[in-house]
């Protein structure tokens, strides 16, 4: 869905996220601001619990922040209602899951084509752009197979087309090579990161592996809800 | 690609979705089933009544048509007293007792004028009634107490000879002497209603016209208002009986379809998940769900139209007398509504679940 980038693509001022558990508040981010200018690669890591899915799924328009303002893509994220995030999931953001999150039912193709779908779209045949990204992932003799029928690798690589196949103004990988192997992570990796170079693809990407963190330009810290240090590869 | 999604859905489990189908074919078959009963055993009693061949019915005072053909108020009397108006050629008494379980019932007859008035028995085996007691069977009464021709049958408390198996679709299942049953369910001397023939069939509404003012308190009939009135709806019970039916299978559908459908989203939160995140609407996504309720419904309703032939034939085998079961293809529609119409009904819960999802907590739906 591209159209003219603002940027920073994304902006997010004072957020505070605060989650109930039955009687218990639980502060998942505590004051977070971040710039994120467009065609950037941003690795976030920090431990478990610190804010970074969070963070992911607020920006993502998965969950409203409690406070703060959040801009993505020129939107407002933080004021739109529950229509309005999923507009922006529709239309300016994918995801990448660490478990793939194919629909098991269909096929690589099918699973594409849904994402096209929702978008609005046209479903068939994919656009020349499109079919260089799938050449790109290696993965244009596998449409025709079921998640079932795919490595980690290829499922992984799979979740990446579908969610290019939009033209998403930003990419949120979470996770991804968490279910990988060592060689299919390195693959994965150096997909994001040459995505990201010869398409300028907004990406951001969480990570517990430093190693991984370094595919991207800038790399920001977070714990206990706070962006801590950001150092630039 | 709508398309595309629900049958892939519905193929991805079969085993679930051959339980849905099943699951929404049972109330199907159910109502198919009952109507189906009702209106097999209408049916017969107007076949069998059409073909005794008279083409006047008198009934005892006080009642009507679809009143209880049990017991015999009427005196025998009229009989012969009947045979003498003009244009009558023939008449004949009939007495009729209920067995037990209320779907047949035996009928008492004078043999002679039957059979002047309705023609003679076709016999399958054996030949007709001679000794007191003597019973003649239909076809369908035989197979189903798998009797024939030679042996012996306990109805109503009283052992009897079958001394003939008979082609039925004529009056009754089960034939007596009239006096024997008479005797039998203490009403000597009296019948149950009288048939006559008349020497042309045009002449049955003068005739009746001329009875009726005749013998002013007792009902009479032409077999075409009988055949009118052969309807469940005209007979309340069975009205009642049916509307209950209806509403029973209405409820099961609903709540069956509202089970299969509450799994089947539980199933596929994280496909809901999965959809959300990629951000569609939660228009779109009950869109799906009620697409898949409408495409198990008309499954079911397929399935269960086919499990009604196989009820049919279970009855046939194992009780063709007392329960024949009509094919009551006006009802598919019908049936096939309420089963869609269950479906969409019972998706509607699941499916407002699932579209107010939490995708993050659809996504981690292990």
């Amino acid at each position: 869905m591209s159209e003219a980038v603002p940027d920073p693509i994304i902006r997010v001022r004072g957020l505070r996220k605060v989650y109930q558990s039955g009687k218990v508040y639980v502060e998942a981010l505590r004051g977070v601001d971040l710039d994120v200018p467009s065609g950037e690669f941003l690795s976030i890591v920090g431990p478990s619990g610190s804010g970074k899915s969070t963070l992911f799924h607020i920006i993502g328009g998965l969950t409203p922040p409690s406070a703060g303002e959040v801009t993505v893509a020129g939107r407002n994220v933080s004021t739109v209602g529950d229509s309005g995030r999923t507009e922006l999931r529709r239309k300016y953001v994918s995801f990448v899951f660490q478990k793939f999150n194919l629909l098991p039912n269909l096929t690589a193709r099918d699973n594409i084509r849904t994402a096209l779908h929702i978008a609005g779209l046209p479903t068939e045949p994919f656009d020349p752009h499109f079919v260089n990204i799938l050449n790109l992932l290696g993965i244009s003799g596998r449409l025709n197979h079921k998640p079932s029928e795919m490595s980690g690798g290829e499922q992984q690589r799979v979740a990446i087309a579908r969610a290019l196949a939009t033209k998403p103004g930003i990419l949120l990988a979470d996770e991804p090579t968490g279910n990988l192997d060592s060689r299919n992570s390195l693959a994965v990796l150096h997909l994001l990161r040459d995505l990201n170079q010869q398409l300028h693809q907004t990406i951001l990407m969480i990570t517990h592996n430093v190693e991984a963190a370094a595919f991207g330009h800038r790399t920001m810290h977070m714990s206990d809800g706070q962006i801590i240090e950001s150092t630039t590869t | 690609m709508v398309f595309k999604l629900v049958w892939e859905n519905v193929r991805f489990r079969p085993v679930r979705t051959l339980l849905s189908i099943l699951l929404i074919a049972l109330p199907v078959t159910l109502i198919l089933t009952l109507v189906g009963l009702s209106q097999g055993f209408v049916e017969g009693s107007e076949k069998r009544t059409e073909g005794v061949g008279a083409d006047l019915l008198f009934r005892p005072k006080g009642t009507t048509l679809m009143s209880s053909f049990n017991g015999a108020p009427l005196s025998q009397k009229f009989v012969d007293q009947l045979a003498t108006e003009p244009h009558v050629v023939a008449t004949t008494g009939v007495a009729y007792q209920l067995l037990s379980g209320a779907f047949d019932s035996v009928a008492g007859i004078n043999q002679a004028s039957f059979v002047h008035l309705s023609g003679p028995f076709t016999f399958l085996q054996g030949h007709g009634l001679e000794k007191p007691d003597d019973i003649l069977l239909d076809r369908y009464y035989a197979d189903q107490r798998h009797v024939r021709a030679g042996g012996r049958i306990k109805v109503l408390g009283k052992d009897w000879n079958v001394v003939g198996v008979i082609e039925g679709g004529k009056l009754a299942h089960l034939f007596v002497q009239l006096q024997v049953l008479q005797d039998l369910i203490g009403s000597p001397g009296k019948v149950t209603q009288i048939y006559l023939k008349l020497d042309d069939p045009r002449n049955t509404d003068l005739v009746k016209k001329q009875l009726s003012a005749k013998y002013e308190d007792y009902p009479i009939y032409s077999m075409k208002e009988l055949e009118s009135y052969y309807s469940v709806d005209n007979i309340p019970l069975l009205k009642y009986f049916t509307d209950a039916v209806l509403g029973i299978g209405v409820l099961i559908g609903f709540l069956v379809v509202l089970m299969s459908m509450y799994m089947a989203v539980l199933q596929r939160t994280r496909e809901i998940g999965i959809l959300k995140s990629l951000g569609a609407s939660k228009g779109f996504v009950m869109g799906i769900i009620l697409a898949e309720a409408f495409l198990l419904g008309l499954g079911g309703t397929i399935a269960g139209v086919a499990l009604s032939f196989l009820t049919r034939w279970i009855m046939d085998t194992l009780m063709p007398a007392s329960l024949p079961q009509a094919i009551v293809p006006d009802w598919w529609p019908i049936a096939g509504l309420i089963a869609v119409g269950g479906a969409l009904l019972g998706s509607l819960y699941p499916g407002m679940l699932a579209v107010r999802q939490d995708p993050i907590e659809a996504l981690a739906y292990e």
